[in-house]
């Protein structure tokens, strides 16, 4: 079950939310989705879901357009969460399964597997609005995976929660994924998406300025970074031909160089001026690959 | 179709269960019986009242006038009760200041030898009771200078008997005065019913939409299922709800009625013209009732979907209840003057039609053409605003801003397009 999106354009009057942005993400894959705020993410999402019906462009699934008919194998956690804050967890969940086409005994079944998993059996009964923020986040990621969908879109699915229960969900995607779902994944937090996701796309004002594979788009990237801890000061380095970022750290620097041979010359460089207890040459992380590709001034 | 059943019985379940139905529904239960009962309420708060009685003394100086009074008064109001004094004037007077009576009569015969009175009383302002002394008074002075001019009795009836007035209607499609009362009280109640219903239940369905809107829920809804589906599911449950509301009313209101038929009949039961009410009436009202409420229901659903905070709910559908204001005014006016130009050109105006058309057609006897002239519009523009309302739904529910206004559904229809 392969979701293919083919020079999808949302146009919005004279505004481009989108601009021929082209993906195919295979069954059992976790495809990362980035982009700054108002990039055209939720856009997307909302294309694919057929909330918005997209300007040019095909989006396919399986080979077939998505319609309602098979919103009973699609899941969505939308970035802005929402449960009914008065209703209570068992009966809202079982209503959400069942507009997903389940049978009620199937949705409460899997309502009780989930609440185990997730250690929280006790707020099968409560209003939603008793339950704390982190809870809730829980309760919503329960709603778009109850139906143990094929495609699953998950907005931001880890904000607000502690480091723990970023854990628990982070291997609820995992096994979902293992068990065949292709799971779009959008994150602000780019160590989450490196860990993650194999494949991925930056959207940049809705045009993808990055594309493909994880190692492929780092080795691509050409940049590295080097670590530097020294006794001495080193922030004559800053001024060495090929270092294009140069950072101030305590007890040293990390600087971003064009490529890897300029990291020879700064090693060169620091000989002879004192004791270095670091030097570290680096991989690019997402982050530097983001905020070179999106622009600066992004966090 | 499964779809739209489980949210209709979501939308009706989780209303049935809610407090503030619950509240609402025995809060209206218990002013019916209360209406229903208002005669027993009533008698079971004066029964034991026997103070009410006015006590009169009288002082007859006329030896004649007395036990006529005495019959004629006891005729008329039981609760004035006449005690011939024996005393003087000055004893009677302090015994009306002791409270012994409430008033002091005293009777005697003027110079032409005709009845007259002087009345005593602690405070002389209330008057039902002089009243009625002094009808019974007029009564007998009448007899007394009739017989004196030696008239008979029969012709002094003839002369007091008003004049009657036949009214009849040349119109051909008025309806008789006593068809048209009674239709009044009927037409009155259904108005009623139509306007409640729209005030009430429009407003629920637009804040039901808004919650779900302002709680975000709604993308989840309008990802599983249509946004089509999820709108007249939503009014038809909620219309359901109404229903159920209504059915109980009904059940209540008739069983208690019933049970105090005997006291009720000749009262309100028939002004409102319940005792006899045409099949016809009742179709056509359960007709416009329905087609007002679909009508009303997708604008409440369009409007609910536009605004982002529950709050902003009442500032929206304010220009929808002006319109439910306005067509219960006109009907108000045309239950006096159904035949009006004002009234028959509002009857075709859609928005109108539920509830002016209903009255028209309760009041007089419309041509079957008009009636299906208007039903026909209404239809039209039931239809055409289930296109426009699914369409602004689909983009509203989706649109978050700070200002909800009218301007937004424009906005809303925009996002639905391609481009």
């Amino acid at each position: 079950m392969t979701l293919e999106l083919n020079a999808v354009t949302k146009k919005f009057g004279s505004f481009t939310a989108v601009d021929h942005l082209t993906l195919e993400i295979p069954e059992s894959q976790i495809f990362g989705f980035l982009g700054a705020n108002g990039a055209g993410k939720t856009t997307t999402f909302r294309m694919i879901l057929g909330l918005l019906e997209q300007t040019y462009g095909t989006i396919k699934w399986n080979g077939d357009s998505i319609g309602y008919n098979k919103s009973h194998l699609i899941g969505y956690l939308p970035e802005e969460r929402g449960l009914y804050p008065k209703q209570k967890v068992d009966e809202q969940l079982v209503y959400l399964g069942r507009l997903r086409g389940m049978e009620k005994s199937d949705a409460i079944k899997q309502l009780d597997y989930w609440l185990n998993r997730f250690n929280v059996p006790e707020y099968k009964g409560k209003k939603v609005e008793e339950l704390s923020k982190g809870n809730q986040q829980k309760i919503q990621f329960i709603s778009a995976v109850i139906h143990n969908p094929k495609l699953l879109i998950l907005d931001e699915p880890f904000s607000g929660l502690d480091p723990v229960n970023v854990e628990m969900l982070k291997k609820a995607v995992v096994d979902l994924k293992e068990q065949g779902t292709s799971i779009v994944f959008s994150s602000h937090r780019m160590e989450h998406v490196e860990e993650l996701c194999e494949h991925l796309c930056i959207m940049h004002h809705g045009t993808p300025v990055v594309h493909g594979g994880l190692r492929q788009i780092k080795r691509d990237f050409g940049k590295k970074n080097v670590i530097v801890r020294a006794d001495f000061d080193v922030s004559f380095i800053k001024d060495i031909p090929g270092v294009v970022r140069y950072r101030q750290v305590p007890e040293g620097c990390e600087v971003q160089i064009e490529s890897e041979e300029i990291s020879q010359k700064i090693l060169s460089e620091l000989q002879g001026k004192g004791f270095v207890r670091t030097f570290d040459l680096e991989e690019p992380s997402l982050n530097d690959i983001f905020i070179e590709k999106v622009g600066a001034s992004y966090e | 179709m499964s779809k739209f059943w489980t949210i209709l019985r979501h939308t009706y379940l989780s209303h049935l269960k809610s407090k503030s139905f619950i509240i609402m529904t025995i809060a209206t239960l218990v002013i019916i019986i209360g209406l229903t009962n208002f005669q027993n309420i009533v008698d079971l708060f004066s029964g034991d009242d026997e103070d009410s009685t006015s006590q009169i003394a009288v002082i007859d100086e006329t030896d004649q006038l007395y036990t006529a009074l005495e019959q004629n008064i006891g005729a008329v109001n039981e609760e004035v009760e006449l005690t011939q004094y024996d005393g003087t004037e000055e004893e009677a007077k302090n015994a009306v200041k002791d409270g012994e009576f409430q008033a002091f009569v005293h009777l005697v015969l003027d110079d032409q030898n005709l009845p007259a009175a002087t009345y005593y009383a602690m405070n002389a302002s209330e008057s039902s009771t002089v009243n009625q002394i002094q009808q019974s008074l007029s009564q007998l002075k009448t007899g007394m200078v009739t017989q004196q001019a030696g008239i008979d009795v029969e012709t002094v009836e003839q002369m007091l008997a008003p004049v009657e007035i036949e009214k009849v209607a040349l119109a051909e499609e008025s309806k008789t005065e006593e068809e048209l009362n009674q239709a009044r009280g009927l037409v009155y109640f259904m108005i009623f019913l139509i306007y409640f219903a729209v005030l009430v239940y429009g407003n629920m369905i637009a804040s039901e939409v808004a919650v779900e809107k302002s709680s975000r829920v709604m993308e989840i809804l309008v990802s599983s299922v249509s946004p089509i589906t999820h709108m007249f599911a939503k009014i038809i449950g909620i219309a359901l709800l109404g229903l159920t509301q209504f059915g109980l009313i009904i059940i209540v209101g008739y069983t208690s009625l019933k049970m105090n038929q005997n006291e009720l009949v000749g009262g309100m039961f028939e002004y409102l013209g319940l005792g006899d009410i045409p099949i016809s009436t009742i179709a056509y009202a359960l007709l416009f009732f329905i087609l007002g409420y679909l009508l009303y229901a997708m604008l409440a659903a369009m409007l609910g979907s536009l605004v982002s905070r529950t709050e902003e709910v009442n500032q929206i559908v304010t220009p929808m209840m002006l319109l439910v204001i306005a067509a219960f005014m006109i009907a108000m006016y045309g239950l006096n003057d159904p035949t009006a130009s004002f009234v028959t050109i509002t009857s075709y105006i859609p928005f109108f039609t539920p509830i002016i058309m209903f009255v028209r057609v309760g009041m007089l006897d419309v041509p079957i053409w008009e009636i299906a002239l208007s039903i026909g519009i209404l239809l039209v523009t039931i239809f055409i605003f289930a296109k426009i309302a699914a369409k602004v739904f689909k983009g509203g529910v989706l649109m978050y801003g700070p200002s909800s206004s009218l301007k937004d559904i424009k906005r809303a229809i925009q996002l639905t397009k391609k481009d």
